[in-house]
């Protein structure tokens, strides 16, 4: 799956050939619609279930959020916030399903420095692939969400993969099929949208006059989108980035400052052949190696003088 | 010696022409073993944190992972190459950190840079121990590897991971692999330069330099030392103490 010999493959990290462009992207997507989540965590329980993973037990310090971030066998978890809303004077349960957004133009994938490691199917899912991360860690500065987490046990990069082995298939993302009140969808890219258009229309009837989808432009549109109440705020949904996009420094990282290095390091590598076949060694002639020894005579000759007189 | 019979006209003579007139050279002390070796162990480090540094900066040169046993040894093992690099050069520092303070000599040579190019030593003014290049070298990979240090320490995931917010590692990526590059392009400079200027090398490989060499390139240096210089010129000796 992760090489070229898929025509699926969109975009492959640190790889210099071209992709296979022939085929038709169909895009998939998930809509996760905030207004409909009720906070069962069944998505969660059912990600670790079909991947098979089961985090460690940890603490309770009086919050919901269990666990309390996103860990390398959690990949999606229910972020909760309260928000007192200031207009209504409505206490608001605000739950977000965190987990990775599946970037169209993935700020892991960019700076991810192994090849294979991070790849983009062409119907928009961008997956790990642990078998040639390195555990570097880049992929974590890349990315706008703060999504990836490295593995103390194995030292590896792990995150959401839109259960692409299940969507391959045919079938939704386990936490699309668990969710009992639909608040999960899973569809093409074009019907989630659609979908979700449809929701805002109800959201704003009832009220709610930002109500919006949350499918952010500076990462190119994402492949999990969110229905938001308050889609002129999404940083209240637990730190959901208002306009998230590449950091500028990842970006001149991987662009401006890779031609800079080569180019500064193929300059003085070259700048030093050039001089040679222009200006030539400098060499020492006979006459300088004479002088030396006058030199260090006269020096000696001194030196037994001041030694006479004292 | 040995005697052999020439295949071209029969004739016995010497296999090598024995020159009856040997130049006089005196070989002046430059580096001791110890700074040698503290040199060289620094180089060493140096080509193999380029290698792994490079390794993980560009795909085009994602190749040399293969070097160090793949590109998961190759995150491993490079933080701690680094290390090492700092431990050794802190070393070097402070042997020869006084003798690379900028003079006025400095100022001058450094007008006359067009004269230093084209090998026109005579217009140039009597050096110490090292020119402006040279300290520039030293000065540079002083404050290169000191950024590359600390921001080394910043994005060592598997033990600083935690110790600093995303937003400062990218910072620290960016000045890491800046720093790298400059500091690569400056060795460049340092090892032609070791070609260019001939007779260099046997500094730091033996210890010693003719004196001619230092007669041509640091002669208020040369000055300073040739009374410390043994007295007679035939027997120097040439391991350099």
């Amino acid at each position: 799956m992760a090489d070229y010999a898929s025509l699926d493959i969109r975009q492959r990290s640190a790889s210099t050939d071209q992709p296979p462009d022939i085929r038709a992207h169909q895009e998939v997507a998930k809509l996760i619609d905030v207004s409909k989540c009720i906070g069962c965590k069944a998505c969660q329980a059912a990600c670790e279930e079909w991947n098979d993973l089961r985090d460690d037990v940890g603490i309770n310090v009086g919050v919901y959020d269990n666990p309390h971030d996103l860990t390398a066998k959690t990949w999606t978890l229910m972020r909760f916030t309260e928000y007192e809303n200031p207009e209504t004077n409505n206490l608001e349960w605000l739950i977000r399903k965190d987990g990775c957004m599946h970037c169209s133009d993935p700020g892991c994938l960019k700076a991810c420095p192994s090849p294979g490691a991070i790849v983009q199917y062409s119907n928009g899912i961008v997956d790990f692939v642990e078998e040639n991360c390195i555990g570097c860690a880049y992929c974590v500065k890349g990315c706008p969400f703060n999504i990836p987490r490295i593995s103390k046990t194995d030292r590896k990069a792990y995150k959401c993969t839109l259960c692409s082995d299940r969507v391959a298939v045919g079938q939704a993302p386990a936490c699309a099929k668990a969710c009992p009140t639909g608040a999960i969808m899973f569809g093409t890219k074009e019907a989630m949208i659609e979908q979700a258009h449809d929701r805002v229309d109800d959201l704003k009837s009832r009220g709610f006059k930002q109500a919006g989808l949350y499918d952010p432009k500076g990462v190119g549109g994402t492949h999990v989108m969110y229905v938001l109440h308050h889609n002129d705020k999404p940083h209240l949904y637990n730190g959901l980035p208002d306009d998230p996009k590449i950091s500028p420094l990842v970006a001149f990282w991987k662009g401006g400052a890779k031609v800079f290095g080569l180019a500064t390091m193929g300059f003085a590598a070259l700048a030093g052949f050039f001089h040679y076949v222009t200006a030539g060694p400098n060499e020492v002639v006979p006459e300088e190696e004479e002088e030396a020894i006058d030199l260090k005579d006269r020096a000696s000759r001194n030196r037994d003088g001041e030694a006479r007189l004292s | 010696m040995t005697i052999h019979t020439d295949v071209r006209d029969g004739e016995s003579r010497p296999l090598r022409e024995v020159r009856t007139e040997v130049p006089e050279v005196i070989y002046v002390p430059r580096y001791t073993g110890l700074q040698r070796v503290n040199h060289w162990i620094t180089a060493i480090l140096f080509t193999l944190l380029t290698l792994s540094g490079l390794a993980m900066f560009t795909p085009f040169l994602n190749f040399l992972t293969a070097l160090f046993g793949g590109g998961q040894a190759t995150r491993a093992i490079h933080p701690w190459l680094g290390v090492a690099l700092v431990v050794s050069f802190t070393f070097l520092f402070m042997r020869f950190w006084r003798l690379n303070i900028p003079n006025r000599d400095d100022v001058e040579w450094s007008k006359k840079i067009g004269d230093v190019v084209t090998n026109r030593e005579d217009r140039l003014p009597e050096l110490g121990k090292y020119n402006a290049g040279q300290k520039g070298v030293f000065w540079g990979q002083t404050i290169l590897i000191l950024v590359m240090f600390v921001t080394g320490l910043v994005i060592w995931n598997e033990y600083f991971g935690q110790a600093t917010t995303i937003e400062t590692q990218r910072w620290a990526l960016l000045a890491h692999s800046l720093a790298a590059v400059i500091a690569i392009a400056i060795i460049f400079v340092h090892i032609y330069a070791g070609i260019w200027v001939r007779g260099t090398g046997r500094a730091m490989v033996r210890g010693t330099v003719t004196g001619g060499w230092a007669y041509r390139h640091h002669r208020k240096w040369l000055r300073q030392i040739a009374g410390t210089l043994p007295t007679r010129s035939g027997s120097v000796d040439k391991r350099g103490h």
